[in-house]
């Protein structure tokens, strides 16, 4: 985990975070009149639960996180634009996320103009979390041991289908090593909210992890 | 770090591995034999997972009386009409045509620990060098004065799914307008905790539709139970005034019935009944007693490898078995039968044994899109199964996160099955 975090009141900068809106407003609107075109528009954004804006066509992943409880505070917010897919594996948002905590927390000021509730984001303490979704990349260099994977992925077979399948829980077959391992590691630091999850990540080890992540790429 | 890690687990576990596997390998009769007494969520997996990781080097036989397996996790479903009874029910054709298992529909009646075989009904002798016995629950008699299992049709338990669920739906269904649906609930300790309460609002769903006017009584000897919070917020918002509990305090803990004249016994106060749902005191599957692996009404067995305490070449899974704080549940079996069959591989083949992993997780349903959960991991200590950690639904969750949940269920129910079954 970086020890940066969102920087304090003094360096947040509206206008340069209207700047940083150039890289979303191809997608999203903001302010008086704002409509959803490819993204939902951003009008009181903060505290708005994931998924929720009716009518449109969020990813079955948003809609997921949303039921399961997931809002649009600073640092979940602060985490899905640094990372999206780290937050929301298949996201429908294709936007490889800004890396800059500054830039971010600018964005994050500028956004907030066009939230009532709360209205204090993200100035005030205490919600200045630092938070850093990114998963550190000695994690993601581990190489997962397949065999030690097929025996750890009997803990997963009983919920998540072997063949595919996912009505109700998603499929874990074939996905890639890297998402798959981000997004377990966001469970281990609770950065996702499923409980069943929580518990079956917290007690894996990164090479644990490592292991399973080859174990189900490899898998047909 | 992965060679480390595995040669580090691996020296420890493996060189007792070794040092049994060349004397089995070496015996006479060829191939080592396990044998698997139970195709419930314990020992079907079992035999899956040990099949299909050995890649044919051990013969696997599985015993099991029933040709079409009902899963007693979701027969609840089934009294509610959310799922049709042909969806709860499993055949072994994929265990034995794609894991090359030697299924056989029979009882197992006796157990030689000497000659290390399996007596059937039908007579014949399975011979095995590790003996797996997962046999579920059998009642204790007695313990609901006035019913015993020739009364099991005009009170059914419905506690080992099939014909008898099917008999309990089909009693609801014929219920006098305005009657009563009465549950004798079972002490502690039982299979599936949730699963009296889960059958209790699914009785409430069918009837809130047929016949509204009914009462469900619930006569229990404990208590609290699994859930209840969160259950009787449930029954209070979807069933209003219709669910009445009679627990230890008001004589739920003193019952008798009559099933001749449908009454039941309350604390010497008689009550006409409609439909009777007895629950019995429950005790490890019979064949677990005759194999001599019980203490008491349970088998206790090693919580590394759910190997008995009573002879090591046994193996007690699920229900049956003593090992600390799991529930006993289909989850909780499912997950023993993985830990048990990497040992018995281990021991009989010598291949890498890792650490016991273990976890459950208890969904139940309360009315339409309105499901919770209950769910822990464990680990193996030198005593016991060991809860590390847990959660539950909250009360008052939303109705999206209840909607999400119940479907979370029926995608476990499809991943377990397929777990089992293939």
């Amino acid at each position: 985990m970086s020890t940066l975090g969102v920087p304090a009141q003094a360096q947040v900068d509206i206008e340069d975070g209207a700047k940083m809106f150039r890289r979303c407003f191809s997608c999203h609107m903001v302010g008086e009149g704002a409509f959803n075109r490819t993204g939902p528009h951003l009008d009181d954004l903060f505290g708005r639960v994931a998924g929720s804006i009716e009518g449109f066509s969020y990813s079955q992943d948003m809609l997921r996180a949303g039921a399961g409880g997931l809002v649009w505070d600073v640092d979940n917010l602060d985490a899905f634009i640094e990372n999206p897919k780290e937050l929301i594996s298949r996201t429908k948002m294709r936007f490889k996320g800004i890396k800059d905590p500054v830039d971010r927390a600018n964005l994050m000021a500028y956004l907030r103009q066009f939230s009532d509730n709360p209205a204090n984001i993200p100035e005030a303490e205490p919600t200045l979390h630092a938070r850093d979704p990114d998963v550190d990349p000695t994690i993601l260099a581990i190489q997962g041991d397949p065999e030690y994977g097929a025996y750890l992925s009997g803990e997963c077979a009983t919920c998540h289908q072997i063949d595919g399948g996912e009505d109700g829980i998603p499929s874990i077959v074939g996905w890639m090593a890297e998402d798959f391992v981000t997004a377990l590691q966001a469970y281990k630091s609770e950065h996702r909210n499923h409980p069943v999850m929580q518990l079956m990540a917290k007690r894996l080890s990164n090479e644990e992890i490592a292991a399973l992540a080859a174990y189900f790429e490899a898998l047909e | 770090m992965k060679l480390d890690r595995r040669g580090f687990i691996g020296a420890g576990v493996a060189t007792a591995a070794t040092l049994s596997a060349p004397m089995v390998m070496g015996a006479a009769h060829g191939k080592p034999k396990v044998v698997v007494i139970g195709g419930g969520a314990g020992g079907a997996t079992a035999a899956r997972y040990i099949a299909k990781d050995s890649a044919g080097s051990i013969d696997v036989t599985l015993i099991e009386p029933t040709r079409t397996y009902y899963t007693c996790f979701f027969s609840n479903l089934y009294i509610g009409g959310f799922r049709d009874f042909a969806s709860i029910g499993h055949s072994y054709g994929t265990l034995a045509a794609e894991y090359g298992i030697n299924v056989v529909h029979d009882w197992a009646i006796g157990v030689d620990r000497d000659a290390k075989t399996v007596t059937l009904a039908g007579g014949s002798k399975v011979p095995y060098d590790s003996l797996v016995i997962s046999p579920g629950i059998d009642f204790i008699e007695g313990s609901v004065p006035g019913w015993d299992i020739s009364s099991q049709n005009a009170m059914p338990h419905a506690y080992k799914a099939g014909s008898q669920t099917q008999l309990l739906k089909a009693q609801v269904e014929s219920m006098s307008a305005g009657g009563t649906f009465a549950m004798v609930a079972p002490p502690n300790p039982y299979r599936c905790p949730p699963g009296p309460y889960e059958r209790v609002s699914m009785v409430a769903h069918l009837m809130k539709q047929i016949n509204p006017t009914g009462k469900i009584l619930i006569l229990d000897p404990k208590p609290k139970f699994s859930k209840q919070g969160l259950f009787e917020e449930g029954w209070s918002k979807h069933y209003g005034g219709i669910i009445e509990q009679i627990g230890p305090d008001f004589g739920g803990a003193n019952i008798e019935v009559r099933p001749g004249s449908m009454e039941v016994i309350i604390d010497g106060e008689v009550e006409k009944v409609d439909v009777c749902n007895v629950i019995p005191a429950q005790k490890a599957g019979r064949i677990a007693e005759i194999a001599g692996v019980t203490e008491g009404n349970w088998a206790p067995v090693h919580a590394a490898d759910m190997r008995s305490k009573l002879d090591d070449n046994i193996y007690v899974l699920g229900d049956s078995s003593s090992q600390g704080d799991m529930p006993k549940s289909g989850f909780s079996a499912n997950s023993q039968a993985k830990v048990c069959a990497m040992a018995i591989r281990g021991k009989l083949t010598g291949s890498s044994v890792f650490p016991a992993r273990f976890s459950n997780t208890c969904w139940s349903l309360i009315e339409t899109n309105d499901g919770i959960k209950v769910g822990a991991s464990y680990e193996a200590t030198d005593a016991k199964i060991a809860k590390t950690s847990g959660f539950v639904s909250q009360a008052g969750e939303n109705d999206a996160l209840r909607k999400q949940t119940y479907e979370e269920s029926v995608g476990w129910y499809a991943g377990i099955t397929a777990d089992m079954f293939g």
